[in-house]
């Protein structure tokens, strides 16, 4: 028997209007990664298949200083935001219902709806004042930057599996003699670990990927990976920034492919 | 009293403030001796769980106390109290295996590993679940997963264990198992079990004694038979099987029936006037109308295999149920519209309280 319900892709322009959507979406990043093995000077003619850019580009020591730099940033800013976001979640849903519960969670999510160049602007001036009592000029700015703006993307992961988690198997700890640290430790503790895994991947990919917030943050010499690479095609556009713009992209996609494993439901 | 495992005194719970008021327990006061099966039985919503979880404590009483061996543990945490309870949804740990959930309390209780591994090799033995030490618990069907709860909560060797409606999830068969299984670890580990349930025949077969509850009181604590056969109220009577409810007069300690016909029901000799007689549907009996029986129109007869049961009315239109074990022919003899005297089997007839 024919299913006659209501069906999205039965309407007419379904299937166009999906396949514009998947092409405008993916197609620039295809034309990216492919043009990252173009053997021709320039970024628009197609010469051949190499694998030259990506060694340029790997033996470019601003490239590597770059990166490491990055990577220091992202590492950090996930460690901090989300044992900061985990607190917070735990704070925000292991305990009755309070007052000003909708507020708290409101303004643990605010920095979501804040205009980025915002944030930036604020952070900017904030630290200046701060630079100039202290003279400190090093990479602790950017870490404290990205890890404030990464908190609300580590919490709601973290939130989520925490209100998915049975209350009662806390009380079950409690009843069987565990201290209130013990079940944190042996109950709490392991069923949120995907949670806290997915909300640190999700905060370190966030925090890799930022350029508005650092550019306005960073001292001189300061460059992350993506303030780098906006630099260099200020410049000139050679397809070795295709390479390294393919190689983050190759990071973050197996980052966010291991957050959906973490994150989707068990089913059973 | 030495011999009391627990003991509430005058608990009352109120949850909730002003309008929205909750008066979960009334002034509960009842001692439950060492190695007692003792069951909490009432309807939905008034109060076992809340008593439960006051014993387990996660939840404190508004006035009252809670005593174990003597001792107040009011203000004592659960995680202090030598108190384990078998929870309705179980709450096994799904990130350890059958083994490491029964092991868990007593892991946390410090005790040596060469020590927590016997005795959580004899729990899983008690329940027969020693083939499945290794498995997740998600992989484990109702009745198994009900096993591991018990041994989780025997293992570490409670004062008292706590059964909150353990086995309401489980399919009748499961069930009927699961209850003689219960009979079998209590006996076996010598432990006080207070079992929570709404179904009185569960009640009625597993429990040393019964605390029949309704609306955050109890109403009545003893014995299976004696909660059966001498209900003190009329909420007690028809909430464990069926009874008749008979009007009736009470003058100088005798009570005679309002429709006639005597009982060897008393009363304290100073009670006197309207009283209710409660008496169950299988100690009437019905004989032919005359001088010295309730007369009595046959309305209705169901054949129920083992009983026939007889729907009659009496003279003031009240209604009266009667249980006749079946003859070896299957017929009792009787035809629908016929005018009949009932009589009670001695002793069978009740007067109730208010
Ligand atoms: N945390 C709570 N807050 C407010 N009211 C509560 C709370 N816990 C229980 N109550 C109320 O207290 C009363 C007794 O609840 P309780 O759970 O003890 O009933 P129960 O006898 O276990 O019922 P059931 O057979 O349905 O499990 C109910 O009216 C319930 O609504
Ligand atoms: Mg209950």
């Amino acid at each position: 028997m024919a299913n006659r319900a209501f069906s999205v892709s039965r309407l007419p322009g379904f299937t166009v209007t999906a396949l514009a959507v998947f092409a405008i979406l993916y197609l620039p990043i295809l034309t990216l990664v492919a043009y990252s093995f173009n053997a021709s000077q320039s970024v628009a003619v197609w010469g051949g298949l190499t694998l030259d850019w990506y060694g340029k580009a790997w033996a470019n020591d601003h490239v590597k200083d770059a990166t490491l730099r990055s990577l220091t940033i992202a590492v950090s800013a996930s460690l901090i935001s989300t044992t900061v976001a985990t607190l917070a979640a735990l704070g925000t849903t292991r305990r009755k219902p309070f007052k000003g519960q909708t507020f708290i969670y409101v303004m643990i999510n605010q920095p979501l709806m804040v205009p980025e160049i915002v944030t930036a602007v604020a952070l900017l001036i904030f630290f200046a004042s701060i630079k100039i009592a202290t003279g400190y000029q090093g990479l602790g700015y950017l870490i404290l930057a990205h890890s404030a703006f990464c908190v609300p993307f580590a919490y709601l992961p973290i939130r989520a599996r925490l209100e998915g988690m049975d209350f009662s198997l806390e009380t079950a700890a409690a009843d069987l003699y565990a201290s209130p640290w013990q079940t944190f430790r042996h109950v709490t503790l392991p069923l949120l670990g995907p949670g806290i895994i997915a909300g640190s991947m999700l905060a370190f990919v966030i925090s890799l990927d930022d350029v508005v917030i650092t550019e306005f943050v960073k001292s001189g010499g300061q460059d992350t990976l993506p303030t780098y690479m906006l630099g260099q095609m200020r410049r000139q556009l050679t397809p070795e920034i295709n390479a390294v713009s393919s190689m983050l992209l190759a990071l973050t996609v197996a980052l966010l492919t291991a957050f959906f494993l973490l994150t989707r439901k068990k089913t059973n | 009293m030495p011999n009391d495992a627990i003991e509430a005194r005058n608990i009352s719970k109120i949850f909730g403030q002003g309008e929205a008021a909750v008066r979960a327990l009334d002034n509960v006061s009842v001692s439950i001796s060492q190695g007692e099966f003792f069951t909490l039985l009432g309807p939905s919503g008034c109060g076992k769980t809340t008593l439960l979880r006051m014993i387990a404590g996660f939840e404190s009483p508004t006035s009252g106390q809670i005593l174990l061996d003597g001792a107040d543990v009011t203000e004592l945490p659960p995680n202090k109290r030598p108190v384990n309870t078998v929870f309705q949804s179980y709450a096994l740990f799904p990130h350890l295996t059958v083994a490491q959930n029964v092991a868990f309390g007593l892991q946390m209780l410090g005790k040596p590993r060469a020590e927590v591994a016997e005795t959580t090799d004899r729990m899983l033995a008690l329940v027969k679940l020693d083939q499945m030490a290794g498995r997740k618990t998600s992989q484990l069907s109702g009745g198994q997963q009900q096993r591991v709860a018990l041994a989780r909560a025997l293992a570490p060797a409670p004062r008292v264990l706590l059964l909150d409606e353990p086995l309401s999830a489980l399919d009748l068969k499961l069930r009927k198992e699961m209850q003689i299984e219960l009979k079998r670890l209590q006996h076996e580990t010598g432990i006080t079990f207070i079992f929570v349930t709404h179904d009185q025949e569960e009640a009625l077969t597993m429990s040393d004694r019964i605390a029949v509850m309704s609306a955050g009181k109890i109403q009545q604590i003893g014995a299976p038979r004696d909660i059966y056969t001498r209900p003190v109220n009329r909420f007690v009577a028809g909430f464990i099987g069926e009874t008749n409810f008979l009007a009736a007069e009470a003058a100088n300690g005798r009570v005679t029936l309002k429709g006639g016909g005597p009982t060897d029901a008393t009363v304290e000799s100073g009670r006197s006037g309207a009283v209710t007689v409660a008496i169950r549907p299988e100690q009437v009996r019905i004989g032919a109308p005359g001088e010295g029986s309730l007369p009595a129109t046959l309305r209705d007869l169901v054949y129920f295999g083992t009983d026939t049961h007889c729907y009659l009315t009496l003279a003031d239109g009240s209604e009266v149920v009667v249980r006749l074990q079946s003859p070896a022919s299957g017929d009792v003899g009787l035809e629908p519209g016929a005018e009949v005297g009932l009589s009670f089997a001695p002793g069978a007839a009740q007067v109730l309280g208010d």
